[in-house]
């Protein structure tokens, strides 16, 4: 059987890039060692998230399916920072661990050209560099044009509890035992990486009244970029906050050189990351902390773990009880499941391009964990760009490469191939230099013709979606053209919203760029007459209000594309160039960047090296 | 043939020696009037120990190098002296080079000459202006040089301050549901943004004292034609006994010369009168005298006691009045015709000679001449440095501005980033992955 693509692996990276490819006509195979299995989310119960939340908009914008079964799966939903800008207003779901990965199987199962297939891949058919198919535990072969490695945290994955190291995947799974070695052995440079997740109680033993109840929103938000679904925000399952005692820290204190970080062992080589560190490691390194947050998440409507966010720790289980006890509203908790870390194999990602094909081996892609990072959203995103850049090269067609301008999953992808990363690589907003473009309202307006473009969003959805543009444009000239003049009335009702009067007539354009107008204000008062959807009236506000900031910004993108443009022949020798710092030649050489901007970015290459760059290709290939 | 063209090569106001070099025919021509030994048979490649001497005074003690053509960076003929002298000392011997006959050299123009008689390729030489004109590493460290001690680590202080602020904002985007990490509201920066707009003010205002020790203080002088804008300047010179020089291809337009306040150089500079006529070649004159007007730390304007005031002097007003200046009323010795009054204005007769000397104590006063003090060298600058302070403060201000107006936090906090990035050009430092690094370090998150 010969497939378009193989995609090795059915997490979220999996299951994004083997629909998206499958959506546009491509024969694909979706390979995973447990069918039962797929989309699974074996650490926190939760979908999006600072930054994150963006990502899962941007996938749903390209079409691809995560927000949609998040939506469809949630337990609670919650806009953060919504007291601060726009810009970085982030969506993020609690979703129920169970009926998440049953949706996306259903949805798996129901696409067409998709296979889906249990199996361990064990190694690639490799031949010139140029992947031609897997190789599966039990020897079979299968053979594809394309192969797409989502492998998650299953190379060589071992578990760390305490003092004891086990070979295993999360929850008990088959780790690929050889893959990574293979991977090596055709010229991949792997990394170690680590990470952890902590504890899960049992929902019964745990004494809710001494915990501060945190509630979902009262306004429905969705991750469906499409259109929007009103819910009951009233049906919605709370987290619960708490805080660590001093007994808790005692405990740690006392048994820290039984923690598998602390405790002097030298077999642990995995690099964990530092933005979610171990609760013995945030005492440690913050000692005049009294106390830490901890979050108690619903995992499931249908069983009774809780997860204990802000508790992640590699102590062993007797500690783990002891610390677990200390807690307010846990004093009687029965821990269901302990806390551990997961060490596994990554590759270096600078050995992949922007288009998430990799350059060691021609025709194989990667995507998610595989490539360095931590997060179901940044795996999902990376997944299906690697579906559709596998689909389109197979319809001889450019990648899709999203710039850092239009989206987080391109600064994302960029940061990767570009910067690579030692330890597993968050999304963080402040990675985003122009995150004022970035938001979670318009991940639509920037990403949907690029949807359509690759064949992911069909005709009626990219035209519901121009209509919207359209009346985005309406509704911005018409606020032009309405002028308010300056009749006592009018300078009446101005005083009442705490607005200074006008001398002369201004248009609702020039009025909502002040601070205390909004449309509300002008829908409230009929100066407007309500005529659009909330989402044209959200559009058109935020145009207006933060035209400076935005103009600026894309000023600054403008100045990055320029870089952007000039691209860099993918056979340059950096070897002929005279002049360059070494340094920068050995980057030059591992990156090898596709465009001087993407060079720019290196660190280690100076601007005095670009310059000699520019210069040797304007002779090189100019003359 | 070229002209013979020198410069200071070394970074301003650092270190105990500062390098002359000389390149072109003329080298050994011009050290040779001005060295205590002939050089005339030196060897190439060769270092002679002597004085710079004007007139018979010993101006400095130096050492000479002495590189023939055509083994030399621009394969002319270069002569370097090793001023030791300070700051001072190294400009007077510069100065005595450009009078006996060189000509101060552009920026890469040593660099230029090195290409143009073939001792670089054009890679080289191309590479290396563009370090010159981009943020390179050279410029960066030129400036690092140049801003090193006190005032770099004042702005590593502000940094600190700005990073403070700036990654506890990011944490909060972040990290919105961490309860025990401080919110970070603009009522709560306000006060600190202000501060640090007031310390950016101070290392600007100090940096600008450093580029008057550095560079001295342009001054311009404008006015309308006969006001006396050239009688006050070469009245002016004629006290100082400095030099008038006629800068080629602009005859008779601007005339420009040098005199020394409290010790400290003054180019004034005077510019074509401003007339009433649309003759294209008067309008070239007031273009001129906008582009003194902006380049200048100071602008003198003249008035005339005996005339009316007109449009344009009222325009020209109009456009200084954010700059430094003074406004002298000349001639009055004659009747007042003039309707105008201003606070401050110093009145002179040039044709009698009185209040010159004020004009000289009002520049003084202008610059706090009397009180910069040559040992406060951290903050000796150049103008890039300055430039980006200037840059930084206004983000600053802007994002003042921002809380003022009570704007989302989050994008004020983009204005402070971009304050920091800049201070940071300034010192060699811009890396946003430190940010992120800061984040990690100074507060504790995860799950």
């Amino acid at each position: 059987m010969n497939y378009d693509i193989i995609v090795v692996g059915a997490g979220h990276a999996g299951c994004e890039a083997a629909l998206a490819s499958a959506k546009m006509g491509k024969n694909t195979l979706l390979v995973t060692s447990n069918i039962n299995n797929v989309a699974t989310l074996p650490c926190n119960p939760s979908i999006g998230g600072s930054a994150k939340g963006i990502i899962v908009r941007e996938i749903d914008a390209l079409g691809g399916t995560m927000g949609r079964i998040a939506d469809k799966t949630a337990l609670q939903m919650k806009m953060l920072n919504s007291s601060k800008g726009p810009a970085v207003r982030s969506l993020r779901a609690q979703v129920d661990k169970v009926t998440y990965p049953k949706e996306m199987l259903k949805t798996l199962k129901n696409q067409e050209n998709l296979t889906l297939l249990e199996g361990m891949v064990e190694d690639l058919i490799v031949e010139n560099n140029t992947v031609l198919g897997i190789i599966l535990e039990d020897n079979t072969k299968i053979t594809s044009k394309k192969v797409i490695l989502t492998t998650g945290t299953y190379l060589k994955a071992d578990i760390l509890v305490g003092s004891e190291r086990t070979r295993s995947g999360p929850s008990g799974e088959k780790p690929s035992m050889h893959l990574s070695d293979k991977l090596a052995s055709y010229g991949f440079e792997i990394l170690r990486l680590k990470t952890g997740t902590p504890q899960r109680i049992d929902k019964n033993s745990i004494d809710f009244s001494k915990t501060q109840v945190e509630p979902g929103d009262k306004v429905c938000y969705n991750f469906n970029t499409e259109e929007h679904t009103e819910y009951d925000t009233t049906a919605q399952v709370p987290c619960h906050l708490i805080y660590t005692t001093p007994e808790t820290h005692k405990i740690i204190l006392d048994n820290l050189n039984k923690s598998a970080m602390y405790g002097g062992r030298d077999d642990i080589t995995g690099v964990g990351p530092r933005y979610c560190p171990s609760i013995e490691d945030k005492i440690v390194r913050f000692k005049d902390k009294e106390r830490h947050q901890l979050f108690i998440e619903p995992e499931s409507i249908y069983y009774d773990d809780m997860y204990l966010q802000g508790f992640s720790t590699s102590m062993p289980r007797d500690v783990q009880e002891k610390m677990v006890h200390s807690l307010p509203g846990l004093e009687n908790a029965k821990i269901n499941k302990y806390a551990y870390a997961i060490e596994y194999d990554a590759i270096y990602p600078t050995q992949i391009t922007r288009s998430l094909e990799s350059k060691v081996i021609k025709n194989l892609y990667t995507a998610g964990q595989i490539n360095g990072t931590s997060g179901y959203e940044e795996a999902a995103g990376q997944g299906i760009i690697a579906g559709i850049n596998a689909s389109l090269s197979l319809e001889n067609k450019e990648p899709l490469i999203l710039k850092r301008n239009e989206a987080y999953i391109g600064v994302l992808i960029d940061d990767l191939v570009t910067k690579g990363t030692i330890e597993p690589y968050r999304m963080l907003t402040s990675r985003a230099e122009y995150r004022l473009i970035l938001r979670h309202d318009n991940a639509d307006i920037r990403l949907t013709d690029y949807g359509y473009k690759v064949g992911l969003i069909k005709e009626d959805r990219y035209n519901k979606f121009k209509t919207k543009k359209e009346n985005i444009k309406e509704l911005l000239n018409l606020l032009k053209e309405i002028k308010l003049t300056p009749t006592i009335s009018n300078n009446e009702l101005l005083t009442k919203l705490n607005s200074a009067n006008i001398k002369d007539s201004i248009s609702l354009y020039d009025l909502l760029k002040r601070t205390e107008i909004t449309i509300n204000t002008l829908l409230e008062n009929t100066l407007l007459e309500d005529s659009y959807d909330d989402e044209v009236y959200e559009q058109a506000e935020i145009t207006i209000k933060y035209a400076g900031y935005i103009n600026k910004i894309n000023k600054e993108a403008e100045k990055m594309l320029k870089y952007e443009e000039k691209q860099i022949p993918q056979d340059i020798d950096y070897n002929k160039i005279p002049n360059l710092a070494s340094e920068a030649r050995q980057k030059l050489l591992k990156v090898n960047p596709t465009t001087i901007g993407q060079a720019l970015r290196i660190s280690g290459v100076n601007p005095s090296d670009i310059s000699i760059l520019m210069i040797y290709l304007r002779k090189k290939y100019n003359e | 043939m070229e002209d013979t063209i020198a410069a200071i090569s070394t970074a301003l106001g650092v270190g105990a020696i500062s390098v002359i070099r000389i390149s072109g025919d003329k080298s050994l021509e011009i050290i040779n009037k001005i060295f205590d030994k002939d050089l005339s048979n030196a060897k190439s490649h060769t270092i002679h120990y002597g004085h710079i001497i004007d007139n018979s005074e010993i101006i400095d003690e130096v050492l000479v190098s002495v590189m023939l053509s055509p083994k030399t960076f621009t394969k002319e003929n270069i002569i370097e002296i090793n001023c030791h002298g300070g700051i001072n000392t190294t400009n007077k011997v510069l100065e005595l080079v450009l009078s006996n006959g060189a000509r101060l050299a552009e920026p890469g123009e040593f660099t230029k000459r090195a290409f143009l008689n073939g001792r670089i390729d054009l890679t080289q030489a191309d590479g290396i202006m563009n370090l010159i004109e981009a943020k390179t590493d050279i410029s960066r460290k030129m400036s690092i040089n140049q801003l090193n001690g006190e005032a770099s680590n004042n702005i590593k202080k502000i940094r600190k301050k700005l990073v403070d602020i700036v990654s506890n904002i990011e944490v909060n985007i972040d990290y919105p549901e961490y309860e025990d990490i401080e919110v970070v509201t603009s009522e709560k920066i306000y006060p600190l943004v202000l501060n640090i707009k007031e310390e950016l003010e101070k290392i600007i205002k100090k940096s600008e004292d450093g580029k008057i020790i550095n560079e001295g203080i342009k001054i311009g002088i404008i006015g309308r034609p006969n006001v006396g804008k050239s009688s006050l300047l070469n009245t002016l010179l004629e006290e100082e006994k400095a030099i008038v020089t006629d800068i080629e291809g602009t005859t008779r337009d601007i005339v420009e010369g040098k005199i020394i306040i409290n010790g400290f150089v003054c180019n004034i500079i005077d510019t074509a009168g401003i007339r009433e006529t649309d003759n294209i070649v008067e309008k070239i004159g007031v273009n001129k005298s906008y582009d003194i007007i902006t380049s200048s730390d100071l602008i003198i304007m003249i008035l005339n006691n005996n005339e009316r005031i007109t449009e344009e002097e009222l325009e020209l007003l109009s456009m200084i009045k954010k700059k430094n200046h003074i406004i002298v009323i000349n001639k009055i010795d004659l009747e007042n015709k003039l309707n105008l009054y201003v606070e401050d204005a110093i009145k002179i007769s040039i044709k009698d000679n009185t209040g010159i000397e004020d004009i000289k104590t009002r520049i003084s006063e202008i610059f706090n001449l009397d009180k910069i003090t040559t040992d406060d060298m951290s903050y000796l600058s150049n103008a890039r440095s300055i430039s980006l302070l200037k840059q930084a403060l206004y983000k600053i201000k802007e994002s003042l501005a921002n809380i003022e107006n009570n704007t989302w936090v989050d994008i004020i906090e983009l204005d402070l980033k971009e304050c920091w990035n800049i201070l940071g050009e300034i010192i060699g430092e811009t890396y946003t992955d430190e940010l992120i690094d800061e984040i990690f370090s100074r507060f504790c998150l995860g799950k």
